[in-house]
Order: C-alpha cells, then sequence, then structure tokens
C-alpha cells in the first residue's frame, strides 16, 4: 500500500468512526439520563439490557468507533505535541486498538449477553 | 505650535534571539505600516532590514507580524490596526529570522515543490491552445484559488505548521489544488500522492486562521478540503 492510501483510509476511518460515535454519544448520554431518571435498579437495567439485540448491537458498534477513533486520534496527537512516529509508534497503536476493542467488547458481552 | 502626532512603533531587531527596539514616527494620513517601517529605516535607523517591491499587493515580499497578526503590510493602513497610534512589528512566524523583519523563505517554497506545486505540461508548441470552458466547474474551482501571491501569511498564521513543521502548509496544498483542477497537468496522480499524506492535507484541523487572514481573500481550507475529497475519491477507486 502506499503511503498516500495508508493516510487516506486513515483519514477515512478517523471520520466516519467520528461520525458513528457522534450518534453513539447522543444515544448513551439519553439512555443514562433516562435510566437514571426513572430510577431503575441495577437488576432492572440489566434485565432490559438482556431482553433485546438491540442493545448488545448498539454497544458493540460503539466499542468498534471507539477503537478505530481513539487510537488514530492519538497518533496524531503523539505526532504534532510530541514528535512520536514511526513503525514503533504504530505498533503500539494497534495494540492499543486490540485492547479498545477486546476490553470493550467483553464489557459489551457481560452486560448485555 | 501643534505638536506632530506620532506613532509609538516597536520593531523586532536581530535574529531569533534578538530584541524589541522602539521608535517614535510622524503619523501621516493614508499611511500604511510598510510607510512606517520605510520612515524608520530611510530617517531613523538606516541598519533596520525588511524586505518589500511592489508596494500595491502583488508581489508578496512585504508580510510581517504587525501587533500579533501576519499581514501584508504595504495594503495594511495603520488606521486599521493602531487604534491607540501604537504598532509591533516583527517579522513572519514558523520562518527562520535572516535579520530584523526579513524571513528565510526556503522553506515556504521547497513545501511548494514538494507538494508538486510544478505545472506539468501534456501538450508541446506544436500543439493548439487548450479549450477550457470559463464556467466549468473545474475552471471555478482554480478561479476560486490562483490569486495567491505566495505572501506566507496564510503560513505563518497557520497553527499545524507551528506544532509540526513538516506539514506542507495551506499555501503550498492551495496551489496543488489550483493544479488538480487544471485540465492541461499530467501530474494528477503523483501530486496527489505527494500532498494526500500525514505531512499534507491530512494534518490541516480546519481551524481556518489561512483562510481568516489571507490578504486575498483566499479559502486555503476549502483547497485542502478539496484535495481530501479528490485523494478519497482515488483511494475508494484504489486509484492512490
Amino acid at each position: 500500500m502506499t503511503p498516500a492510501r495508508a493516510a487516506t483510509l486513515r483519514w477515512l476511518a478517523q471520520r466516519a468512526s467520528a461520525a458513528v460515535l457522534a450518534v453513539c454519544v447522543l444515544v448513551h448520554l439519553a439512555t443514562i439520563l433516562y435510566a437514571t431518571r426513572q430510577g431503575l435498579s441495577g437488576a432492572a437495567m440489566l434485565s432490559r439490557a438482556h431482553a433485546s439485540f438491540v442493545w448488545p448491537a448498539f454497544y458493540a458498534i460503539f466499542v468498534v468507533a471507539v477503537a478505530v477513533h481513539a487510537p488514530l486520534g492519538l497518533r496524531t496527537i503523539l505526532d504534532e505535541w510530541s514528535g512520536l512516529r514511526g513503525r514503533a509508534v504504530d505498533v503500539l497503536l494497534a495494540a492499543f486498538a486490540l485492547v479498545l476493542l477486546a476490553g470493550g467488547l467483553r464489557a459489551v458481552a457481560v452486560v448485555t449477553l | 505650535m501643534i505638536a506632530e502626532p506620532t506613532l509609538a512603533v516597536r520593531i523586532w531587531r536581530g535574529r531569533a534571539d534578538g530584541a524589541w527596539r522602539d521608535y517614535a514616527v510622524p503619523r501621516r494620513p493614508a499611511q500604511t505600516v510598510l510607510d512606517v517601517v520605510t520612515h524608520v529605516q530611510r530617517h531613523l535607523d538606516p541598519t533596520l532590514a525588511y524586505r518589500f517591491a511592489c508596494r500595491v499587493g502583488m508581489c508578496g515580499s512585504c508580510a510581517m507580524t504587525v501587533n500579533g497578526r501576519a499581514r501584508w503590510t504595504c495594503r495594511t493602513h495603520v488606521d486599521a490596526v493602531a487604534a491607540d497610534d501604537r504598532l509591533e512589528i516583527a517579522p513572519l512566524s514558523h520562518l527562520p529570522i535572516v535579520r530584523d523583519l526579513v524571513v528565510d523563505m526556503t522553506r515556504f517554497f521547497d513545501k511548494w515543490a514538494q507538494a508538486g506545486g510544478a505545472f506539468v505540461p501534456t501538450a508541446s508548441r506544436r500543439d493548439d491552445f487548450a479549450v477550457i470552458a470559463p464556467d466549468s466547474p473545474a475552471r471555478r474551482e482554480v478561479d476560486a484559488a490562483i490569486e495567491c501571491i505566495g505572501c506566507g501569511v496564510c503560513y505563518a498564521s497557520c497553527d499545524v505548521v507551528g506544532w509540526k513543521p513538516d506539514y506542507l502548509g495551506p499555501a503550498a496544498l492551495n496551489r496543488a489544488w489550483t493544479l488538480q483542477n487544471d485540465a492541461r497537468d499530467g501530474a494528477h496522480d503523483e501530486r496527489l500522492r505527494a500532498v494526500a499524506t500525514d505531512a499534507g492535507c491530512y494534518a490541516c484541523h480546519t481551524h481556518q486562521s489561512c483562510t481568516e487572514r489571507c490578504p486575498k481573500q483566499l479559502a486555503p481550507t476549502a483547497s485542502i478540503a478539496g484535495l481530501k475529497r479528490l485523494a478519497v475519491r482515488a483511494a475508494l477507486k484504489g486509484a492512490l
């Protein structure tokens, strides 16, 4: 892959994941507000989360978007603010993405499945 | 006798480790910042170094930092920028200072070359003139961006250039955009590969300082966004 193609796909992934996150964060916040205002108990929330495939699907998408977006953003920040760049940084960021993905999906599975 | 009104002018002297020096310059009607600098050099301190040529906003050589903002000094009236009759004049940011108000523009123009800023002809002198409709979409894109005078105001105003010194910057990318829309140019693919990089169009944060401060009212931010669109389209087609 040419450097230009790689940079373009990174940029596209960053913007696409940002668009997904914009929706996910709003839904997530609305869900928190609803749950706390309704005074739902932890057990009631868990039973609702288990009741539909929508919750695991929604939060799985949320986690994937975070795992794409955060390492790419961090990559830019490291480059601009500290000059850190190169293969070693990219490998570390890929590992960071995997940690986010694995930890996030595990949490989603525990709560919603 | 009424005392002649004066401007309190503070000018950067020396290199990066230089210092400010204060001058009192007579206030005149319709006076430009370049007039002020010229007065200092001709009447107060002949050792002052600064750069200018055309004095009418065409050559792009007289840009300086005036009261904290990069401006073209020949077309900047003192009235517009020195409400309290104070002027602070420094060399442009993000470029090495040669002396006083003169910066070394080498890095700035090298980046034009890196961004594929040279026109690559596809026709010879024996070919007929290219016919390009003035109202074609590509020609309109060129029209909107072509009047750059290479003054460096956008480059000096760009936060990202300050953070990331290898960033090509607004002027070079704006130039690349005009050539990507030029039907006569034969290096569209190579140029796109040169600008679609981490140090190229993707480094732009769309702060729009370049667009706000461009003395020619160009919008390099829009040109850079155009390059991103072209690159994404090419990448999705597998052409990049």
